[in-house]
């Protein structure tokens, strides 16, 4: 009998800092046991740039530009299941305490009011670069999300029930201790 | 004479005249859910968190006293989804970022969103501007996270007869003030040894210069759950006894 088919898994990061894709890494040598029943497509892991159709979408980091937008939507047209995964996908997080602050003044006070500057700084704007948007919001307020995983970052034994129950087809239970928000 | 008692989630609880159902139900090591409530003091009946059914009709257990074979309602579904909801929505309506919060591990909304198991904010968050006020040497108020169950203005007031916070506001615009002609606590006769000083629920009183002192993971609600606490609290006060 051939061996069931593996599950299609795409991750990546948005307003994020790649904490939850190290912490993904810290299960450790359960990594073989998951790449057993799973395959990745588009993830930092596999440098592939577009997602294509997958069982599950893992979203690191919040929504702070354009581009972000664009991922996440591309996500969300390809995953069955989208996951956010980490306090900026669940509520902003770090990069969301902007959010009080006018866009312009936070940019003035980087790129050119900041003391030690070099002469002639001005603001970043090469057509290339995303632009960002007014606040940062946590994913669930741009596309729907099926799951959620808190944790700044969530731990790897927290990633690893949870995908564990998913791919077993249950909805994913962390109970008392895996549940973090810090 | 034999105790009386009230049934609570099928399990007969005793109670003594005058108790509540939340008095009664902690010191029999049965958790309900609350936030405005503390032991040391009088309820308030604000939050709404520990709103259980009793005899059929919804009631909030820290103002409703126990009454003779009463049948509650406590951690069932249909309460806890309320519960949740009603925890969601304070965290949306503040700026609650437990990575970066002195009060994380120690603090009685996160312990109670875990032990509700509550995985997202679910609503569009408000993201509002409360600026801090670090004015006094010894305190920080951090407003950003504020949940307004005035128990520091309850026990400034009442305990440590000093009146020094206050709601003002309605509705959304509800938000907790310094009393004092500039607003700030520095120019208020606050002191760390106020009562108030220690009632916070969460992150917004401070004590300055000793962030992080404890680190995360050997706090307060690191180890166990806040309902598990409470179990074994009343076992060892019954040990004692
Ligand atoms: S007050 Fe509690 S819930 Fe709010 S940020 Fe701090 S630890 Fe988190
Ligand atoms: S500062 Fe703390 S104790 Fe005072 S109303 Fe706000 S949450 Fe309650
Ligand atoms: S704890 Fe009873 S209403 Fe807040």
């Amino acid at each position: 009998m051939d061996a069931p088919r593996k599950l299609k898994v795409a991750t990546t990061s948005l307003a994020g800092c790649f904490g939850c894709h190290m912490s993904l890494l810290d299960i450790d040598e359960r990594l073989l046991d998951l790449l057993e029943i799973v395959e990745f497509d588009r993830s930092p892991l596999t440098d592939i740039k577009h997602c294509g159709h997958c069982d599950i979408g893992l979203i690191e980091g919040g929504v702070c530009n354009a581009e972000n937008v664009h991922v996440l939507r591309e996500f969300r047209a390809n995953c069955k299941i989208l996951v956010a995964v980490g306090a900026c996908a669940v509520n902003g997080g770090l990069p969301a305490q902007r959010n009080h602050l006018q866009l312009h003044e936070i940019l003035t006070a980087v790129y050119a009011t900041e003391a030690g500057l070099a002469s002639g700084v001005q603001i970043p704007n090469d057509p290339e670069l995303p632009l960002p948007l007014n606040q940062v919001h946590p994913i669930h307020e741009v596309v729907k999300v099926d799951y959620f995983l808190p944790g700044c970052p969530p731990s790897g034994d927290a990633i690893w029930k949870f995908l564990t129950d998913l791919v077993a087809g249950c909805s994913p239970h962390l109970g008392y201790g895996l549940i973090r928000y810090d | 004479m034999s105790q009386d008692t009230f049934l609570l989630d099928g399990e007969e609880i005793p109670f003594t005249r005058g108790q509540t159902i939340m008095e009664a139900a902690r010191a029999a090591g049965k958790f309900i859910p609350h936030l405005c409530w503390h032991p040391d003091f009088t309820g308030h009946g604000s939050c709404k968190l520990c709103t259980v059914k009793a005899n059929g009709h919804l009631n909030a257990a820290c103002v409703t006293a126990a009454r003779k074979d009463m049948t509650v309602e406590n951690r069932t579904p249909e309460l806890d989804d309320k519960r949740r909801t009603l925890l969601q929505l304070l965290f949306v309506e503040g700026n609650h970022f437990c990575p970066s919060c002195e009060k994380s591990g120690n603090c009685v909304l996160q312990a109670t969103a875990y032990e509700l198991d509550m995985m997202s904010p679910h609503f569009d968050h408000f993201f509002p501007d409360r600026p801090v006020d670090a004015s006094h040497p010894e305190v920080l108020l951090d407003f950003n996270r504020c949940i307004l169950c005035e128990l520091c203005v309850r026990v400034s007031r009442d305990i440590d007869h000093k009146n020094i916070f206050a709601l003002s506001g309605r509705g959304i615009a509800k938000h907790l003030v310094v009393n004092a002609e500039s607003g700030r606590l520095a120019d208020t006769d606050f002191s760390l040894d106020d009562k108030a000083a220690q009632v916070c629920p969460v992150g917004v009183i401070l004590t300055k210069k000793k962030g992080f002192s404890v680190p995360i993971g050997q706090r307060r609600f690191d180890a166990t759950s806040i309902a598990t606490q409470v179990t074994e609290a009343a076992a060892a006060a019954q040990e004692e006894v």
